[in-house]
Formats: C-alpha cells, sequence, structure tokens
C-alpha cells in the first residue's frame, strides 16, 4: 500500500513536470530552429564545434534583429554519439517544439537516421558536414553542405599516387557509414590506377586495442595506412602503431578533425595526412575574421565543424530572408535554390542533388599542429 | 609464424588488462554473493583520479624516476579509490543489507550511472589525453616481435596483485573473517567477526583494484571519457564468470581466454570471413558454451543450494 502511494505520488509529480514543459516550447514570437548534435560520447567534440558554429550564427543574426521581424531560437539536442538517439530527438524537436528547420548531424550514420524523419514531417534538414552519399537520396528536403566520400576518397587516393605510394592497407571502422563509404571510394579510385591494397582490416567506434588488425597490416608492408574512421579511434591506432613498429604515415577524411588528434595521438601523429573543408591557416579575411570572432568566443581556434556549422546556419537564414516565409514546402525550394553563397567553407552552389560542390584542403600533422598542405578541387 | 606468436602475445597482454579488472569483481562477488556495477565506474575513476594528480604535481612528478613516479600515482589514487568504494557501500549498499539481493543489485546499476552521469558533468564528455607515465617504447628483440614497456608493466602488476590478493584471502586474519562471511554471514558474527568492517573492507581492497585497473589500462590506450569503464567492465565481468565467479585464479584465467579469442578473431578473422566486429561476439558465445558445460565457470565450485 505504502508503495502504490508513492508511486502515484512520483508519476504525478512526473505528469506535472513533462505538463509544465510542454507547453513552454510553442511560442509564436520567436523561429524555432532544431540542432542535433553530438555533445558528449565518442565524437564529442564533432558536436560541440558544430554547436558553437551554429549558435554563433543564430546570435549574430538575433543581434541585428532577428528574421523576418522574429527572433531564432536554436533548441539543440544532445545524440550522445549513440546511433539510434539523432532519430529518437529528431522526432521530439519536430513533434514537441515545432521546429521549422533541421540542422545536424556531423555524422553520416546519424544524418541517415534523421533525414527520413525530417523528409516524413516536410522539415527542411541540413547537415553541415555529413558525407556519407546515401544521407541526401533520402528525400528532397534533406541537404548538405559539404562535399560527399565519392570525392573525399577519390581525392585521398590522388593524394597517395602523387606522393608515390603504391602499397596501400586500409584500416575501417565498420560502425560507422562514414568510414565504410571513404573506404569503397579510395579502394576504387586507387586500385583503378595501379595501386595495390595490402591487407583491409576493420574495427567498430568505441574499441580501444587495434594491436591484432595493425600486426596483420604491418605483415603486408604497405607504404601508408588509410584510416578512415573517426579521430578518437585513429589517435588510439596510430599510437599502437609506432609501438608496433610501423612507420609509415596514415592517411584519413575530415573524421579526423579534432583537437583529440594531436592531444591523444602527440607524437604518432607526426606526417600523417587528411583530406578536410577548411583550412584556419587560410589567409583570407573572411576567414580570418572568422577565426577572430570564434577565438574571442570560444579560446580557442574553429575547426572545420564548428565553420561548416555556422555555414549551414547561415544558409537556412539566408534561404529564410529569400523564402520570408518559415513553412516548408517554400523553405525547401529556396534552399534548393541556394547559389554562390559565400561561405566561410568557400562558395556554396546546391546541386539538383542537394549536395555541394567544394574543394577540399589536404592538411598534416607537423609539431603537433595541423599545417595545410595542398588545396584539390573536384 | 612470427605474426601469429605476435598475436598470441597481443592476446595475452590484452587478456591480462582484463583479468586485472575481474579481480576486484570476482573478490566481492566471492565474499558478498553481489555484483557490483559500480566496478567499471570506479575504474573509470581511478584513471581520472591519476590524471588530476598528474595535473597537480606534474612538475615534482618528473623530476622522479618513472617507475617511482608511477607508484605514487597508482598509491594515491588507489588509497583514494578505495576510500570512494567503502563511501559507496557505505551510502548505497549498506542500507540494503537485509533486503532481497535483486534491490542490491538494481541499485548497483543505480550507483553505476549516477557516478558515469557525475563524473560526465564534472569533467566534461570529451576525450582526455592521458599522461604517459608508463614511457611510450617498445621492447623489441630478435624474433621480431615487439613488446611494450607498458605491457609488461601490465603482466607484472596483474601477477603481483593476483598473488598480493590470494596472500591477503588465504593468510590474514582479515582474509579468514571475508572468507567466513562469504560461507555464512549469520554464522561469522556469532564467531565474533564484525561483518561491517568485513565487508567496508573487501569494497576499499575492490576498489583499490579497479582503480589500479583504470590507470594501467588508460596507459595503454591514453585517451579517457566518463564512460570509458563500461566495455571494459563488462568484458571484465564476463572473464569472472567464465572462469567461475567467485574465484581469483579463475578471474586470471578467464581474462586471458577473454583476451587472446578476441585477438586472434581480430588478427584472423578477415580471412575466414568473420569480421573484426565480431570478436566480442566469438568471446561471448565462449562463455556460453562453457557455461553450458560447466555452468559454475572454469575454475568454479559447484554449490548445492540447501533446499
Amino acid at each position: 500500500m505504502k508503495f502504490s502511494t508513492r508511486l502515484l505520488f512520483a508519476s504525478t509529480a512526473l505528469i506535472a513536470a513533462f505538463g509544465v514543459c510542454g507547453c513552454k516550447s510553442s511560442d509564436d514570437s520567436t523561429i524555432n530552429i532544431g540542432e542535433v548534435a553530438s555533445l558528449s560520447g565518442g565524437t564529442a567534440t564533432f558536436g560541440q564545434s558544430s554547436h558553437n558554429g551554429t549558435q554563433m550564427a543564430v546570435d549574430e543574426i538575433n543581434a541585428a534583429g532577428g528574421l523576418l521581424g522574429k527572433q531564432i531560437k536554436l533548441i539543440t539536442e544532445d545524440d550522445q554519439s549513440k546511433q539510434g538517439e539523432a532519430g529518437t530527438v529528431a522526432k521530439k524537436l519536430i513533434s514537441r517544439s515545432k521546429v521549422s528547420a533541421l540542422l545536424g548531424e556531423v555524422s553520416s550514420g546519424k544524418s541517415l537516421e534523421m533525414a527520413p524523419i525530417a523528409q516524413t514531417a516536410g522539415i527542411p534538414m541540413i547537415s553541415p558536414a555529413s558525407t556519407n552519399p546515401k544521407v541526401t537520396e533520402a528525400g528532397d528536403y534533406v541537404f548538405r553542405i559539404c562535399f560527399i566520400d565519392p570525392f573525399q576518397g577519390t581525392v585521398m587516393s590522388k593524394f597517395a599516387i602523387s606522393k608515390g605510394w603504391k602499397k596501400v592497407a586500409i584500416l575501417t571502422d565498420t560502425k560507422q557509414d562514414y568510414s565504410v563509404g571513404l573506404t569503397q571510394f579510395f579502394k576504387k579510385h586507387f586500385t583503378e590506377n595501379q595501386g595495390t591494397i595490402t591487407g583491409e582490416q576493420s574495427y567498430g567506434s568505441g574499441d580501444k586495442d587495434f594491436k591484432a588488425q595493425l600486426t596483420a597490416i604491418k605483415a603486408g608492408a604497405p607504404d601508408a595506412i588509410f584510416a578512415s574512421g573517426y579521430y578518437n579511434e585513429v589517435a588510439l591506432i596510430a599510437v599502437q602503431a609506432r609501438e608496433l613498429g610501423i612507420t609509415v604515415p596514415f592517411l584519413g577524411g575530415d573524421g579526423w578533425d579534432s583537437p583529440s588528434l594531436t592531444e591523444v595521438g602527440g607524437k604518432a601523429m607526426e606526417g600523417c595526412f587528411f583530406s578536410n573543408h577548411f583550412s584556419n591557416e587560410d589567409a583570407s579575411p573572411v576567414i580570418q575574421n572568422f577565426v577572430k570572432a570564434y577565438e574571442v568566443k570560444h579560446g580557442a581556434k574553429p575547426d572545420a565543424m564548428a565553420a561548416l556549422g555556422y555555414d549551414s546556419a547561415k544558409i537556412l537564414f539566408d534561404a529564410m530572408k529569400r523564402a520570408g516565409t518559415t513553412e516548408g514546402k517554400a523553405l525547401r525550394d529556396a534552399i534548393a535554390a541556394t547559389k554562390d553563397f559565400p561561405g566561410i567553407t568557400g562558395s556554396i552552389t546546391l546541386d539538383e542533388k542537394r549536395n555541394a560542390n567544394k574543394p577540399a584542403v589536404i592538411l598534416t600533422i607537423k609539431d603537433g599542429k595541423v599545417a595545410y598542405t595542398e588545396t584539390i578541387t573536384p | 609464424m612470427d605474426q601469429f606468436l605476435q598475436q598470441l602475445l597481443n592476446g595475452l597482454f590484452q587478456g591480462s588488462i582484463y583479468a586485472l579488472i575481474a579481480l576486484g569483481y570476482t573478490m566481492v562477488y566471492g565474499v558478498l554473493r553481489f555484483i557490483n556495477f559500480a566496478h567499471g565506474d570506479v575504474f573509470m575513476l581511478g584513471a581520472f583520479t591519476a590524471l588530476g594528480l598528474h595535473k597537480l604535481m606534474g612538475p615534482t612528478l618528473a623530476l622522479l624516476p618513472w617507475p617511482v613516479s608511477l607508484l605514487i600515482v597508482l598509491l594515491v589514487s588507489m588509497t583514494l579509490c578505495a576510500a570512494l568504494g567503502i563511501i559507496i557501500e557505505r551510502l548505497a549498499y549498506r542500507p540494503l543489507r537485509d533486503r532481497p539481493r535483486l534491490n542490491v543489485l538494481i541499485t548497483a546499476i543505480g550507483v553505476s550511472l549516477f557516478i558515469e552521469y557525475s563524473a560526465q558533468l564534472l569533467f566534461g564528455a570529451t576525450q582526455r589525453p592521458f599522461p604517459d607515465l608508463i614511457p611510450r617504447t617498445a621492447i623489441a628483440n630478435a624474433g621480431g616481435l615487439t613488446i611494450s614497456v607498458a605491457q609488461v608493466i601490465v603482466l607484472v602488476t596483474t601477477l603481483a596483485l593476483l598473488a598480493g590478493l590470494r596472500i591477503v584471502v588465504m593468510k590474514t586474519r582479515m582474509g579468514l573473517a571475508m572468507r567466513a562471511l562469504s560461507l555464512n554471514p549469520t554464522a561469522s558474527t556469532l564467531m565474533g567477526v564484525n561483518n561491517s568492517v568485513v565487508i567496508s573492507f573487501t569494497f576499499g581492497l575492490g576498489s583499490a583494484l579497479a582503480a589500479a585497473g583504470g590507470i594501467l589500462y588508460a596507459s595503454l590506450y591514453p585517451s579517457i571519457e566518463p564512460f570509458m569503464g563500461i566495455q571494459p567492465g563488462l568484458k571484465a565481468f564476463v572473464a569472472a564468470v567464465l572462469g567461475g565467479i567467485g574465484n581469483i585464479p579463475g578471474a586470471a584465467l578467464g581474462g586471458l581466454i577473454i583476451g587472446v579469442t578476441e585477438t586472434l578473431v581480430k588478427g584472423y578473422g578477415q580471412e575466414l570471413g568473420i569480421p573484426s566486429g565480431y570478436s566480442e561476439g566469438v568471446a561471448f558465445v565462449l562463455l556460453i558454451l562453457i557455461l553450458v558445460f560447466k555452468p559454475s565457470g572454469i575454475l568454479g565450485r559447484v554449490e548445492r543450494e540447501k533446499v
């Protein structure tokens, strides 16, 4: 008896608590924009950076008087870098917070969960950095403002060939669509151009020990190793590779872009290369102004995810302004018409497949810092 | 052949870290017949305490030779975590001592989540680099096999703690009390054993072992975050069950079996068409098979239920 009274009390309190939160979110004086980001977990720096960038764009527009006579309200949900969570929070943003558009996710696996939900609800979604081609194939409400994996994988393969590396081993994170896609396109281009793949190994996000895979890779004596996964595992992979006496450089994609890469990887990352969307060393005034403003606010230089987060919000606001409304269909059409938008990460034009065509930069790790090497255009 | 030997070594070292964590699990279970799910989280706190210590006294530690500074960091973190383990027991488990065992089990899961998310609040969610308490050098020998200093330290520490634990349990008065409590708590009280003290001691010792495991694990894989304890905690739990839960040498054996199996599947599975993602699956299938044929684990005793 005592127990059931307590239960009743607890559930009443819960209902009351939720009831109060529920009615706050649908407010007509603001434009609600939903953001799904991995603020914690395995790819936490991605979410935190893109969120910082997005928030900066929102603050700027609100300081300038808002949009369509209203203030922008950014509602951010953390998916904890967990598969499955991104879809749940996207549904919550659409049905409870009544958002006009969705921004996110950085990682392709999570954007693939969100895309069909946004499509069904008729809510435009812009992913800042998901490079897997399948993301925008979910439907005509799903956009991205970055290049895609066939391009990125090809860029790294071209780079390896230009370096004279004939034999490359591959290490893929099979839990990430992003990594699988990158590996696929790298391998295709590399083998078509007389390159040899000496070994293909895989692991899953969250793994810590890669000695078994690296020992197998070492036996093939490659000139370089293509590690298409995310920074957290790649840093540990490099550390363990050096311990096993593997000295060849690692190559990777924009998933390496995080301060953690060099913090954890340290000396092991020296002389490795990865492709990226933008370099904060770029001297152009647009980029340097952004870098300065970001540094003042967050005390660190922006990485590519921050720049892409910023651009994704800017493109959404630009489309809202042109559409003159936040209604789903009109907003979608306006986003689709984005042409030569001057973003931090380059001039952005969305093609008929809702992807952006942009050049990639190759970065290297030198003296513990990320340094610009070259730009490769599509 | 060299490659196979290297893989075997990789597996051996991987297994010894599981074994180290499993020791604490199995000891607490052996005495109290209760699985402390928060073990993996004390493991995580051990690594974070070491990081904090290193930040606080980094310049002083840098002056000392690394084995000395490693020992200082280990001992201080182990002491702090032992205190924490005792506090956890006092606050969360002791009030439930006379309740059904299931209540304590569920509470342990709650404590585990509480520690994880508090740590996330305190330390932030991003991975942090762990300082090189053990030099990152490889000891290579003529056969082309590589072993790192950290791996050797892990193996030595595991063996030392295994022996130490066995001495504590078998040769000391406290160990005698632990065994008495494990056999029959009521009878041990009648014989003048202060059960509360013994239980506190057991938790303290278990938490100290977890902290040592956390620091060595972080030295091998130098990226730490609040949820780092879940995966190794689970593996160690499986290792403990595999070896026969409650049995200390069994936990070590279980850890080694899981480590070697996983490594071999990762290293050779690709050629046989088993993706490396299934390495854990294979380890768990092994667990199921062993439990089917020997339900008490490899070294476990069969206990008759009294009716």
